[in-house]
């Protein structure tokens, strides 16, 4: 295999889990940040491999559907030579009624050093995490967080914007409901960007705008005001069950108000960059020609996942060692 | 039979006006004397200096969970937590399986409080049968049985006109119905209170308003019966805003507040640590609110608007609550805390001791008529039920969920250091619990 030495000391990791942005510092995604350039490099080698983790297993236990973070987590276990196992609940034993305590404790008798974790319930993580010695990644919980994500979208406004102080990002859509939203608006609050979460009022959050202690977030039903010179915009996805529960009429008038089409996109900074965390909606959240257009960095964000979850790991598993 | 003398307290009842440092006498169950510097009669004496001696604690709200879920407790283990917690009179909610829907599940119910139960327990009966919220259950013949209140608990009734004449039916049978205010439209699968910690942990939120809109509702229906309506654990500013606008309008509205919703607020949830602990201990239905709401509690009692502290005291097994936020089953373990959590309230200043005590002895007695039922019930009078409570406000204790008598160790004061505790409690004039000798 290739050079094993990579350059950021993951010593300077403190933590036992990976669960949200929240409470992490400038210093902290400094480092996965620096971490992940390192990742990047190795990925562009012709051997994208290096032996780091060798003897560290990773297992991957989603509890909800996935097809990016779990496909990227694996890749990026396996290019650092960790053993991968992946778990879903259909066809485990979590389908017999084992509950998440007793999974968890199964795994860490198993021998899992790390385990990366996605639920649709909001905490689960937490309390997995406070179940087992593993470490736990936060692979995306219910509305409540998806740090890899926002780390990895970071990731990607850095290589093309450099610094994010005073970068103005607009995240569009069901921000209520999102954990892409929370866990990029605290990573971006860090970073020191002007953030606008826009959407219908249905789907804005009241009160986390005001919990930043920076304070630079607002939220808006008025997506065309908010796109007016920005650096960013990211679309989210929308689940078309809010139309069933009547948070929002109908698709069709989503589009109308929130659709980031090429006439909003014209609104926006030059040379803005065009995001979604996927799996998209066609032709919802983002129309076809903007998706595929120019500005869209929607293929590097899943790029840069690899990446950045191969930092994660290499750092969580230095703190294993 | 027995004598038993309580001396040098500070005896407090509220409701005759009593508060003095006197001398409490019970023979054969009934309290036979209050007065200063009575003589022993070679019964038991209990020193009580330092201490308050109040009526028996009377809870318009406990679930049991027998029959059906004993896993999360029995008559037995929850009514010794009463015991403990000061409480010799509770109301059982009826959302057991079966529940009490008709003459005989109540007899059979009633049969194994009479062999089980530690303290005195009063059933409630359900609004509906199987508390489904379509047909009416045997309301007259529930009466007849013995409940003292119909309730479909946790399920609030939501046809409005079925509301209407389970009211006017209730009263007519001269019981109380208690309503658990909430709109499930509303709430919409909701598990905390709707707004900051909601938002910040990704949990879905019960909005105020699902509790304001109810309550609203149920007031209007009381006011078109003239029925007595007793709203159940009010948590929310503008809920406990409109009930005192229907008491000051005459309608015969009574509430209760929890302990924990006077304590607590949605805070709890998230924890104290920097990460969010989505504390499943915390989640109870009605949520724990905000700090608004709770500081709006405080001032209710404190003014009178609220009639009873009601524990809702809820068991759960292990199982329940070790599990995700939205999986864990709503409910606080409150019995053995109320008093701690309470008092230590009155210590901070924040609550008046003897509005504390009259809704925790007379307000309740008096919201449901609980006292032709046993003479004397949350008070000390002479000739009157010999069920007393001796309080050691100043003593400082750390909760300990394992030391629970009730099998539901499901607190989120775990840990917690509480000042004030219950010392010794009397049913019918025998000692029946006493905390280890106070060293002070």
């Amino acid at each position: 295999m290739a050079d094993d030495t990579l350059s950021p000391d993951p010593g300077s990791w403190r933590r036992k889990d990976l669960l949200d942005t929240d409470t992490l510092s400038r210093e902290e995604i400094a480092l996965v940040l620096k971490t992940a350039e390192a990742m990047a490099e190795v990925r562009s080698r012709p051997m994208p491999k290096v032996a780091t983790l060798r003897g560290v297993t990773v297992v991957t236990l989603f509890y909800e559907q996935s097809t990016r973070t779990r496909a990227s987590f694996e890749v990026a276990g396996k290019a650092m030579g960790a053993d991968v196992v992946n778990l879903t609940a259909s066809g485990s034993s979590v389908e017999k009624g084992e509950s998440l305590v007793d999974t968890v404790r199964t795994l860490e008798a198993i021998g899992a050093d790390i385990i990366v974790m996605r639920h649709s319930k909001s905490g689960a993580p937490a309390l997995a995490a406070r179940t087992t010695k593993a470490r736990v990644v936060n692979g995306g919980d219910g509305q409540h967080a998806h740090p890899t994500q926002a780390l990895l979208d970071v990731f990607t406004m850095q290589q093309h914007l450099g610094d994010l102080a005073g970068k103005r990002v607009v995240i569009v859509g069901d921000i209520l409901h999102s954990r892409v939203a929370r866990s990029n608006l605290w990573v971006l609050m860090a970073l020191g960007a002007d953030v606008t979460l826009a959407g219908p009022a249905t789907l804005l959050p009241q009160t986390l705008a005001g919990a930043s202690e920076a304070g630079r977030c607002r939220t808006t039903t008025d997506f065309d005001s908010a796109i007016e010179g920005a650096d960013v915009v990211m679309a989210l996805r929308i689940q078309k069950e809010r139309q069933a529960t009547g948070l929002i009429p109908s698709l069709r008038d989503y589009i109308r108000g929130y659709q980031l089409n090429e006439t909003r996109l014209a609104r926006a900074k030059p040379g803005a960059l065009v995001m979604h965390p996927g799996p998209k909606n066609e032709g919802i959240e983002v129309a076809p020609s903007v998706a595929a257009g120019a500005a869209s960095v929607i293929d590097e964000q899943v790029a840069n996942g690899v990446a950045v979850r191969m930092a994660v790991l290499y750092l969580m598993a230095g703190r294993a060692a | 039979m027995s004598e038993l003398l309580i001396r040098g307290g500070r005896v407090l009842v509220p409701a005759r006006g009593i508060d003095a440092l006197l001398d409490v006498r019970a023979r054969d169950g009934v309290v036979t004397e209050i007065g200063a510097a009575l003589e022993p009669a070679g019964g038991r004496v209990i020193d009580a200096e330092g201490c308050i001696v109040t009526a028996g604690f009377v809870d318009l709200h406990a679930h049991l969970r027998e029959p059906g879920f004993e896993q999360k407790g029995t008559i037995a283990t929850e009514t010794e937590a009463a015991l403990r917690g000061g409480f010799t009179t509770i109301c059982a909610m009826p959302n057991t399986e079966p529940a009490p829907d008709s003459a005989p599940v109540l007899e059979a119910l009633v049969e194994r409080l009479a062999r089980d139960a530690r303290v005195r327990v009063f059933p409630i009966g359900s609004v509906t049968r199987r508390r489904a919220g379509k047909e009416l259950s045997e309301i007259a013949e529930l009466a007849a049985g013995g409940c003292v209140a119909i309730s479909d608990d946790g399920n609030p009734v939501a046809d409005g006109r079925l509301m209407r004449n389970a009211l006017a039916l209730a009263s007519a049978a001269g019981m109380v119905l208690s309503e658990h205010c909430d709109d499930p439209e509303l709430n919409d699968g909701g598990v905390i209170n709707e707004g900051r910690v909601s938002e910040r942990l990704g949990l879905a939120g019960q909005p105020a308003a699902a509790e304001v809109a109810a309550i609203a509702r149920n007031i209007a229906l009381c006011d078109a019966t003239g029925a007595r309506l007793h709203i159940a654990h009010v948590t929310t500013a503008r809920g406990i805003e409109l009930v005192a606008g229907a008491k000051a309008r005459g309608l015969p509205v009574t509430c209760e507040v929890t302990p924990s919703h006077l304590f607590l607020t949605e805070d709890a949830v998230a924890g104290p640590g920097p990460e969010p602990a989505y504390d499943t201990n915390a989640r109870v239905n009605p949520p724990l609110r905000t700090e608004m709401d709770r500081l709006a509690l405080v001032h209710a009692l404190n003014e009178g608007t609220i009639d009873a502290i009601a524990t809702d005291h809820a068991p759960h097994a292990i199982e329940d609550k070790l599990c995700e936020f939205d999986y864990a089953a709503p409910g606080i373990a409150c019995f053995e805390t109320a008093a701690g959590t309470l008092l230590t309230q009155v210590a901070r200043g924040e609550l008046q001791l003897s509005r504390v005590i009259e809704a925790l002895t007379s307000g309740p007695v008096l919201a449901w008529g609980l006292d032709s039922r046993e003479k004397g019930l949350g008070s000390i009078e002479p000739g009157g039920v010999a069920d007393i409570v001796v309080l050691e406000p100043g003593r400082e204790w750390t909760v300990d969920a394992a030391a629970m008598a009730s099998k539901g160790k499901n607190t989120p004061l775990q840990g917690a250091t509480l000042t004030g505790r219950v010392r010794v409690v009397v049913v019918g004039g025998e000692v029946r619990w006493e905390s280890e000798e106070s060293d002070g």
